[in-house]
């Protein structure tokens, strides 16, 4: 049974569609998977496998009534197994955002990502690892424990959503939801070796999504192609009424082309200078140069492009994250949820029940957003972060007047090992470079696997498109992915 | 070249303390003295931004364009009391119970 993981995407759903196997035997399967490999990789943080398989049962039903019946086809995600970021709301399902301060959760109600997936009958096996509150880049801000690298079990899969890039990577699901707040998505799925789509800011609803920085929170899928990711953004895009910074457009409906070297004719792909830094690993470098070079013989045309105030991109965020992060974060005081520290005032139990289960990092982001907020500093941090980032949004505005595309690295350097940054905050925040500037500009990227470093570790490229043009960044990786096969490597996981 | 000219940052355990009680956080003294350094160091690396002129740039809180998002002004069933009351640490009579907000 467990061959049935290692099907591609669109295998399972002809399979399914066939019934030739069932969405319950696929569920079993990885659920199978994840009992025997996830005690070494930490994944998961909760398991629904009760609830997998009443949906499996469900999707099962749909597909037996279709073959009788016929109709029309029913999405290629029913019966499809998934995994869920857990900072997204899974009503009746623990969410603890990696907190204590969340540790007995329970939400009563769905993400509208998760509700449009379940929707089109997709198997909810359970929710993976983070950064507490996404704050992180390799989920060693968890307080439930660092998830590993499938490729290399001492190092970090990324973060903050790197259970659930690890999850894809290692076979535990097809298909996982993660959220972008700095890179949270690119960066981990460059670590990891998968494909990692940011949406536009707006385009996919945040309702259910549990708020970090609300100017730059989105929720992002992993996939092992683009193909793969595109059908999940499909399905969770466009408006929706309780989310209003959603947005009222039309989602342009990805066809994928199944020629082996689909034409980018047409497409210009601009290179910033300003990615290509000293300090960065030079293999990532060259596999970055030579991912172009195969953009360029599929017919795109490669110019460079500057994007002159890269280098702020990280102090602004850095401000405005956390500024938002201060705000958001009050809420957690120990009265509508969470555990409570007892005090005989309710000041005391605000400060006791937060300085208790709040960990390291997000005290950390609290008091720098506090501080960047305060009276006699708010325009000399916060204000004048917001007006860098303006700079920095004209940079990508111009860049996009010019080329239709812009390639990068998704970060500097390969996985790094388990407690490489630890008490060093600004070299982990360093980590996020390539990544940041697309939130604060809110355009969309894409990350995706461009070859291996001599210790076998993935590289990523990422890809960025002017704002809502999701389609051109699929088309993009697609036409890569059918003329290369680094996408398609798994890792060699010896399970005992 | 002008980041030379701006003064190391260093954030004091009062002013941190200062910080603390605005958040509503409660630190340990060891937690008070890492936090001065760690924090002394982002504000140092952030401080790059004062060298930029922004004289007449707009600052950027959401790259969405301004606009109202209004809905029709009519009742719809929400979730229960039981179910929103359901995660918290205590309540009474259908509502959030808290200790005394005066000493």
């Amino acid at each position: 049974m467990s061959t049935l993981t290692e099907l591609s995407l669109s295998e399972v759903t002809t399979g399914l569609r066939h019934g030739n196997f069932s969405s319950r035997e696929l569920a079993q399967a990885y659920l199978e998977r994840i009992e025997r490999l996830d005690p070494a990789l930490h994944t998961f943080l909760t398991l629904t496998p009760e609830l997998a398989l009443v949906q499996a049962d469900q999707a099962d039903q749909l597909l037996s009534d279709w073959r009788k019946n016929g109709g029309a086809a029913p999405s290629p995600l029913l019966g499809i197994p998934l995994a869920v970021k857990d900072i997204l709301c899974v009503a009746g399902v623990r969410c603890t955002c990696g907190s204590r301060i969340l540790e007995n959760f329970i939400p009563p109600y769905n993400a509208t990502s998760v509700a449009r997936l379940r929707q089109a009958g997709m198997v909810i096996l359970g929710k993976t690892n983070t950064d507490e509150f996404a704050m992180g880049s390799s989920t060693e801000n968890s307080a439930y424990g660092v998830t590993h690298n499938p490729w290399d079990l001492s190092r970090v899969p990324g973060g903050s959503s790197g259970g659930s890039a690890a999850a894809v990577a290692a076979g535990l699901a097809p298909l996982a939801l993660g959220t972008d707040t700095g890179g949270s998505v690119r960066q981990p799925a460059s670590l990891c070796g998968v494909t990692g789509l940011k949406p536009t800011y707006g385009r996919v609803s945040r309702y259910g999504l549990v708020a970090f920085g609300s100017s730059l929170d989105v929720v992002g899928v992993f996939g092992h192609s683009a193909a793969d990711a595109a059908l999940v953004f499909a399905q969770m895009a466009g408006q929706d009424t309780l989310d209003a910074t959603s947005v009222e457009l039309p989602v342009p409906e990805f066809q994928p082309d199944a020629s082996t070297k689909p034409s980018l004719y047409g497409l210009r792909v601009g290179v910033p200078g300003e990615y290509f830094i000293t300090g960065m690993q030079p293999e990532v470098e060259a596999a970055i140069h030579q991912a172009i070079t195969i953009l360029e013989e599929l017919g795109a045309v490669i110019q460079p492009v500057s994007l002159p105030h890269t280098q702020y991109a990280l102090p602004v965020y850095y401000l405005i994250a956390p500024a938002e992060a201060s705000a958001n974060l009050a809420r957690y005081d120990g009265v509508r949820y969470g555990p409570r520290q007892p005090a005989e005032v309710m000041w005391d139990v605000f400060r006791h029940t937060r300085g208790e289960l709040f960990g390291p990092e997000v005290k950390r982001r609290i008091m720098l957003g506090t501080y960047a907020l305060s009276a006699g500093y708010y325009d000399a941090y916060y204000g004048q972060a917001q007006k860098v980032r303006t700079l920095i949004k004209r940079d990508f505005d111009q860049a996009f007047t010019q080329v239709n595309l812009i390639a990068t690295p998704a970060t500097p350097n390969t996985a790094f090992r388990i407690g490489e940054h630890a008490d060093d905050p600004l070299s982990m925040y360093l980590e996020d470079i390539f990544t940041l500037p697309a939130n604060l500009a809110g355009v969309p990227g894409i990350a995706f696997p461009a070859g291996f470093d001599s210790k076998g570790l993935p590289i990523g490229i990422q890809l960025t498109a002017a704002s809502f043009q999701e389609d051109l960044l699929f088309r993009a990786a697609h036409a890569y992915q059918q003329a290369t096969d680094w996408h398609t490597r798994r890792p060699s996981l010896n399970q005992s | 070249m002008p980041n030379d000219i701006i003064p190391a940052m260093t954030l004091t355990i009062e002013q941190v303390e200062h910080i603390a009680n605005l958040a509503r956080l409660e630190l340990s003294a060891s937690e008070k003295e890492r936090m001065s350094q760690q924090l002394s160091a982002i504000l140092d690396y952030v401080n790059r931004l004062q060298s930029l002129d922004t004289a007449g740039i707009p600052p950027t809180s959401s790259v969405l364009p301004p606009r109202s998002v209004l809905r029709l002004d009519e009742p719809h069933p929400g979730l229960d009391l039981e179910t929103l009351l359901r995660n918290a640490p205590e309540t009474e009579a259908d509502q959030f119970r808290v200790p005394p907000v005066l000493d």
